[in-house]
C-alpha cells in the first residue's frame, strides 16, 4: 500500500468517525440544555396547577392544563389510529399476501404520505373544521392528529407483521379458518410486540406536534372535560410562554420543554425496549 | 355456525377495507379541499403573479408569494449544506467501520433525534444558536445580527434533518451486496478506495433520493424554524438577516385570516404548494429508493 493511500485511508476513516461521534454529541448537547435550563424553574406546582389569572405575566399556576391537553389529544387520536390502522396493515399482510406488486406499491403510497409536513394537515383540520362547522375543539384537534399519525401507525405494525413466517398464514387458512380469524388470531397475536411499538411511535408523535393542532385544537387555561370544548398543548403552551417578554414566564416555558422532553424521552425508550427483539433493524 | 363466522368475515374485511382505502384516499381529498378554498384567489390572480410577486400586502388584497417561497428555499439549502456530507460520513462509518458497540449505542441515539418533538429543538435554538450568532458570529464576520436570522432557522434544521437521512442512507448501503465490497478489496484497494469506488457508486441513486426526502422534510418544517428564524417579510442574500419561510406564514396568521378578505384563500394556497412541492419530491424519491431497496 502506498504512502498517499494510507494516508486517504486514515483521513476518511477519521473524518466519517467524527460525523457519527457528533450526532451523539449533539443528543446530548440538546438534552443537556433542555434539562439544566428546565429543571432550574420546575416546581411542583408546574405539573400539579392549571394556569391561574395573571399567569401570562408571571403569576401563580402551572401548565396541567397543557400536559392533560396533550395527553387527551394523543389519547383520542391514538385510539382513532388503532381503528383505521390495525385493520388496514393486516389487510396488507393477509389478504394481499400474494400480491406483491400491489402490496409495495401500497407500502409506498404510505411512505410518501409520511412525508407530509403536519402544518398541512393543520391546514387540512382548518378547513375540514369549518366545512362541518365546528369550533376549535378538543374533537378537532383528535381528528387532525389522528389522520397525521395513522400511516406511522400502519408502517411500522406492518414492517413487523412482515417479518412472520408465511408458514403460520398458511397454515391457518389450510385449517379453514377465514380471512378474519386468521388476520387477528394469528398475526395480530404474533405481531402484537409491533403493535405496541407503532401505538406508542404514534401517542409521541401526537404528543410533541404543535403544527398541526394550532389551527384546531385551540388553546385555553382550563382543563377540557368534554369534547367540543377547546385544549390547551404542551408544544403550543412552551410556545406562547417563550414569547412573553417576562423573564419568569420563559423560564416556566423552559421548565414545560424539559417536561415534554422527559415524556417523548419515557415513550421513546420504552418502545425501544418493546421492539428490541422483534423489529427489522437497520444496523445488525 | 359457518353462516355467522362468514358474516363477521364479510363485515370486517369491509373495515378493512375501508380503513385501507380512507388512508390511501387521504392526500386527494387533502389536495383538492385545500385547491377549493385557494380557488377565489387563483380566480383572481395569475399563477405566476401569485409565486413570483414580492409585494405582500394583505388589507390590499395583493398576495406575493415570492419572499416565503426565497425563504423556504434559503433556509432548506442552507439546512441541505450542513447536513447532507455529516450524513453521508457518518451512515459510511455506520454500515462500513464502526464497532458493534458504537452501533448499539447509536441506534437509540438517532431513534431520539428523530422523535424529539420540533418545538424542543426550537427551545434549544433560541437557547443556544441564537445567542450564538448574535453574540459571536456574527461579529467575527463584522456584522451585527439579532441572532434571529435565515442562518438559525438553517442550523435547527440541519439538526433536525440528520436522523430522517441518517436513517435512509443506512438502508440504502446496507442493500449493497457485500460479494461486491470483497472483489474490490481483494483486488487490493484499500477500505476507504472500496466505500468510494464501489459502495457509494453503487448505491448512488439512493444517496441522491435520500437527500431529496431530506429537503422535502425541511422544507415543511414549521415550528422549530418559526421560533428562530425572525418573520420578517422581506427577500434578502444575507444569512444574518431575518427571513419568513412558507409554513410559518402560515402557522404565524390563522389567527387574523377570517378577518381580512381572501387571506384565508392566501394561506390555504400557501398549504396547498407546500402539499404539492413536498408530495412530489416524496413521490420521485420514493420511487428511487423502493426501486433499490426492495428485491
Amino acid at each position: 500500500m502506498n504512502r498517499r493511500k494510507l494516508i486517504e485511508e486514515r483521513f476518511f476513516k477519521l473524518l466519517s468517525s467524527i460525523a457519527s461521534y457528533s450526532l451523539i454529541a449533539i443528543l446530548a448537547f440538546i438534552i443537556v440544555i433542555i434539562f439544566v435550563k428546565g429543571f432550574h424553574a420546575l416546581t411542583f406546582d408546574m405539573v400539579i396547577k392549571a394556569p391561574k389569572g395573571g399567569f401570562y405575566y408571571g403569576g401563580e399556576g402551572g401548565v396541567l392544563n397543557a400536559i392533560l391537553g396533550s395527553l387527551y389529544i394523543a389519547g383520542g387520536a391514538s385510539i382513532i389510529a388503532i381503528g383505521i390502522g390495525m385493520p388496514a396493515a393486516l389487510y396488507i399482510n393477509v389478504n394481499l399476501v400474494r400480491h406483491h406488486a400491489l402490496q409495495n406499491t401500497i407500502r409506498y403510497f404510505l411512505d410518501a404520505l409520511w412525508g407530509i409536513p403536519s402544518i398541512v394537515y393543520g391546514a387540512f383540520g382548518f378547513t375540514l373544521m369549518l366545512y362541518l362547522g365546528m369550533n376549535a375543539s378538543l374533537l378537532a384537534g383528535i381528528i387532525t392528529v389522528a389522520l397525521l399519525i395513522t400511516p406511522i401507525m400502519i408502517r411500522t405494525f406492518d414492517e413487523v407483521l412482515c417479518t412472520i413466517p408465511k408458514g403460520l398464514l398458511e397454515s391457518s387458512l389450510a385449517l379453514g379458518s377465514t380471512n378474519t380469524e386468521t388476520a387477528f388470531r394469528v398475526m395480530f397475536k404474533q405481531g402484537f410486540s409491533g403493535f405496541i411499538t407503532a401505538i406508542l411511535l404514534a401517542f409521541g408523535r401526537g404528543i410533541g406536534d404543535a403544527a398541526s393542532v394550532l389551527f384546531t385544537a385551540g388553546y385555553t387555561d382550563l382543563i377540557p372535560v368534554n369534547l367540543d370544548e377547546p385544549a390547551a398543548t404542551l408544544p403550543l403552551s412552551i410556545f406562547f410562554q417563550l414569547s412573553s417578554p417576562i423573564p419568569e414566564v420563559r423560564e416556566r416555558a423552559f421548565a414545560s420543554a424539559a417536561i415534554l422532553t422527559l415524556i417523548i424521552l419515557v415513550i421513546s425508550l420504552t418502545a425501544r425496549a418493546l421492539s428490541k427483539k422483534y423489529s427489522k433493524s437497520n444496523l445488525q | 355456525m359457518p353462516n355467522r363466522r362468514i358474516f363477521i368475515d364479510k363485515i370486517s374485511q369491509g373495515w378493512m377495507i375501508a380503513s385501507l382505502a380512507t388512508i390511501l384516499l387521504l392526500p386527494v381529498i387533502i389536495g383538492l379541499a385545500l385547491y377549493m378554498k385557494a380557488n377565489p384567489l387563483l380566480e383572481q390572480q395569475s399563477l405566476s403573479t401569485l409565486l413570483f410577486s414580492s409585494e405582500w400586502l394583505p388589507s390590499q388584497g395583493k398576495f406575493g408569494f415570492w419572499p416565503f417561497i426565497a425563504g423556504s428555499l434559503y433556509v432548506t439549502l442552507l439546512a441541505f449544506i450542513f447536513a447532507a456530507p455529516v450524513c453521508l460520513f457518518a451512515a459510511i462509518h455506520l454500515t462500513q467501520f464502526a464497532s458493534k458497540k458504537l452501533i448499539r449505542w447509536m441506534y437509540p441515539v438517532i431513534d431520539i433525534l428523530a422523535g424529539l418533538p420540533s418545538v424542543i429543538y426550537g427551545v434549544w435554538g433560541i437557547l443556544v444558536i441564537v445567542h450564538f450568532i448574535s453574540d459571536i458570529l456574527a461579529p467575527f464576520f463584522n456584522t451585527s445580527s439579532s441572532g434571529y436570522s435565515i442562518l438559525a432557522g438553517g442550523i435547527v434544521l440541519t439538526v433536525m434533518c440528520i436522523p430522517y437521512m441518517l436513517n435512509m442512507l443506512i438502508e440504502v448501503f446496507n442493500t449493497v451486496p457485500i460479494g461486491l465490497k470483497e472483489a474490490s478489496l481483494s483486488l487490493g484497494s484499500s477500505y476507504w478506495e472500496s466505500v468510494k469506488h464501489v459502495v457509494v457508486r453503487k448505491s448512488f441513486p439512493g444517496i441522491i433520493s435520500a437527500f431529496g426526502l431530506g429537503i422535502a422534510k425541511a422544507f415543511g418544517e414549521t415550528i422549530a424554524v418559526m421560533m428562530v428564524v425572525g418573520n420578517q417579510v422581506k427577500v434578502s442574500g444575507n444569512p444574518f438577516d431575518a427571513g419568513y419561510p412558507l409554513p410559518a406564514l402560515i402557522a404565524n396568521n390563522y389567527g387574523e385570516m377570517l378577518s381580512i378578505p381572501m387571506y384565508d384563500s392566501a394561506l390555504m394556497f400557501a398549504a396547498f404548494l407546500l402539499l404539492v412541492i413536498i408530495l412530489s419530491i416524496n413521490l420521485i424519491f420514493r420511487y428511487l429508493i423502493h426501486k433499490t431497496t426492495r428485491k
